[in-house]
């Protein structure tokens, strides 16, 4: 398969995480958007290693998992502490600060 | 295995930072009573000993773990400045926390941490490296944004601060991929430029992406929107270093990767000019609206960075890079002080839970607090860029190297900027100096911590703005220790 077809699917699911961060309204949906888009750019990595023959393109992605995992845990404990506070986790609803 | 002796002591303040932030976590549970004195001494001495042991790197350039970082003048001056905003916070937060009652280690501890990280990306030759320093001092910082737990203003900046962030650091690692794709390294040294034009675009779109992930670490317009919330919800003295650290860093990175990978491209130009104009009148204009002091100082550092925008596109337009280059550096240490001496005044002056942040509750400070008020009146003097304090120099810095590139134009809105921006300065002063006082509660006490920030703040915007040789100097070698194409 050509490497173009990786890539596309690796844009077409970073351009969903994007749709979903802007137009979803629950805190975790749009964490999970974001988690999307990391692994559209893990793809793409994969997937331009495969194509130049390195094996770098593979080593990255454990980086960014190891990342995206300690991202998770702060989000996560940051969405706890909302959701006790409010008992809301809509982001529509989170408004002391104007924007 | 182990690698040799010279790279570690170019890794030298990293180092120390990191021992000391998790020697912090580790005796934590074991102390009662005098913890915190010996906390924040503790914290105050790793942030110190790695200011000075920045002494290796300066001594001792070169390139570190195969490639991965280059200790160049470049990466040392900004270290100086991301070490010393450390330093500074440390010893100024700590009669907050106290206040407030959130005295934890952890939170030297992440102070720490995130320095650790704006250090790495300082020094980082190596895209991925840039990458992890960039998320080390965001997910500490945004931990330390929401560290008031149960003030739900400060749970507030901390989701916006996140979910932003995160979002900007997805569009930056892609860019990282597409580069990696085009260019197959992300050692900025060793790129080699692609010649198809299907990798040329590759390699447009990964630099676009890349712009866009660092503009919203530095807050550049149209991607700004979340600094005035996470900056007025976050602790004041984490305001105090969200707004000069990082900053620094993501200037620092933004010049490493544009130097190398080339913006002499117009479309960048074009990109940093438009930036630049929109950041300096998005700032500016909305501040004059704000009635919280720490809201209108935020709008302020956003136009701040507006400024600095305008010496990179000088940077970007020219063939002598090292004058933009430099004036960039030179207004980086000098907003750095003057922002966090600000911000950490405001910490003291709001008194518990930050209850008087408006800009009425300063009304007559300058009969109930004449040496502070001063003090505040000072950092906002240099904050509009007034001669004789470091912000005019920095300013003229900045004006010098556009004219230089001939950008008359943004020279032009600079200026224009500035009388703008005069308006919302002036009134908080006119407000401390002209009015009469009224307030019900006693005047804010100044621990002698806070009074030692404070001062070495005044300090270096006094030195910064009447001797500015010494740095200048050692801002231009930065400026061409920076590997250019």
């Amino acid at each position: 398969m050509p490497i173009s077809y990786y890539l596309a699917l690796s844009a077409v699911l970073f351009g969903l995480g994007v749709i979903g961060f802007v137009f979803k309204r629950n805190i975790i949906t749009i964490f999970m958007s974001i988690e999307l888009m990391l692994n559209a750019v893990n793809l793409a990595f994969i997937a331009f290693g495969l194509a130049l023959g390195q094996l770098q393109g593979q080593v990255f992605v454990f980086f960014v998992i190891v990342v995206a995992a300690a991202e998770a845990a702060v989000g996560l404990a940051i969405v706890i502490v909302i959701a006790r506070n409010r008992q809301s986790l809509n982001v529509e609803r989170i408004n002391l600060l104007k924007l | 295995m182990f690698p040799p002796r010279q790279d570690v002591l170019r890794l030298m303040p990293e180092i120390i930072l990191s021992l000391s932030g998790i020697l912090l976590m580790l005796i934590e549970p074991f102390l009662s009573g005098a913890r915190r004195t010996l906390i924040v001494t503790l914290a105050a001495l790793g942030s110190g000993l790695a200011l000075v042991s920045t002494i290796y790197p300066a001594t001792l350039p070169g390139t570190a773990f195969s490639g991965l970082l280059r200790i160049d003048g470049f990466s040392v001056f900004v270290h100086v400045v991301v070490e010393a905003v450390a330093f500074l916070v440390i010893i100024g937060s700590a009669d907050y926390l106290d206040r407030e009652k959130i005295q934890h280690g952890e939170y030297y501890a992440l102070v720490l941490f995130a320095t650790v990280g704006m250090c790495v990306m300082a020094g980082a030759a190596e895209l991925m490296t840039a990458f992890v320093g960039l998320e080390t001092s965001s997910i500490s910082t945004y931990i330390l944004a929401g560290y008031r737990r149960d003030v739900p203003r400060s749970n507030e900046s901390a989701m916006k601060y996140f979910l932003l962030g995160s979002f900007a650091t997805a569009f930056f690692l892609y860019g990282i991929a597409l580069l990696y794709g085009a260019t197959g390294t992300t050692q900025l040294a060793r790129m080699t430029f692609p010649t198809t034009p299907g990798r040329e675009r590759l390699l447009d779109l990964g630099l676009g992406l890349m712009l866009v992930g660092l503009a919203f670490k530095i807050a550049a317009a149209p991607f700004q929107l979340w600094t005035p919330d996470v900056y007025e919800g976050a602790p004041t003295p984490v305001t105090a270093l969200m707004a000069s650290g990082p900053k620094a860093a993501a200037f620092a990175l933004l010049l490493r990767i544009l130097a190398t990978v080339g913006a002499a491209g117009t479309f960048w130009f074009w990109a940093l000019w438009v930036s630049a104009a929109l950041t300096m009148f998005v700032g500016n204009l909305a501040a004059i609206a704000q009635s919280n002091v720490k809201r209108m100082l935020a709008y302020s550092s956003i136009s701040h960075a507006g400024y600095i925008l305008v010496a990179l596109a000088a940077a970007a337009a020219s063939d002598q890079v090292e004058l933009g280059v430099a004036a960039v550096l030179y207004y980086l240490a000098v907003y750095a002080l003057m922002k966090l001496g600000a911000f950490i005044f405001v910490s003291q002056l709001g008194g518990e839970s930050e209850r008087h942040m408006e800009i009425d509750d300063f009304r007559g400070l300058a009969v109930r607090q004449p040496v502070a008020a001063a003090c505040f009146a000072l950092f906002l003097l240099s904050l509009l860029g007034l001669p004789v304090t470091s912000g005019f120099l920095g300013k003229f810095y900045i004006f010098n190297a556009a004219l230089a590139s001939r950008l008359i134009w943004l020279a032009v809105l600079l200026a224009i900027n500035t009388v703008i921006a005069a308006f919302y300065y002036l009134r908080v002063i006119v407000v401390m100096y002209m009015r009469q006082p009224n307030q019900t509660w006693p005047p804010a006490p100044m621990p002698w911590a806070v009074t030692f920030v404070l001062s070495i703040a005044a300090a270096g915007t006094f030195y910064l703005g009447l001797f500015p040789g010494r740095v200048m100097a050692l801002a231009t070698q930065a400026a061409l220790s920076l590997p250019g194409r």
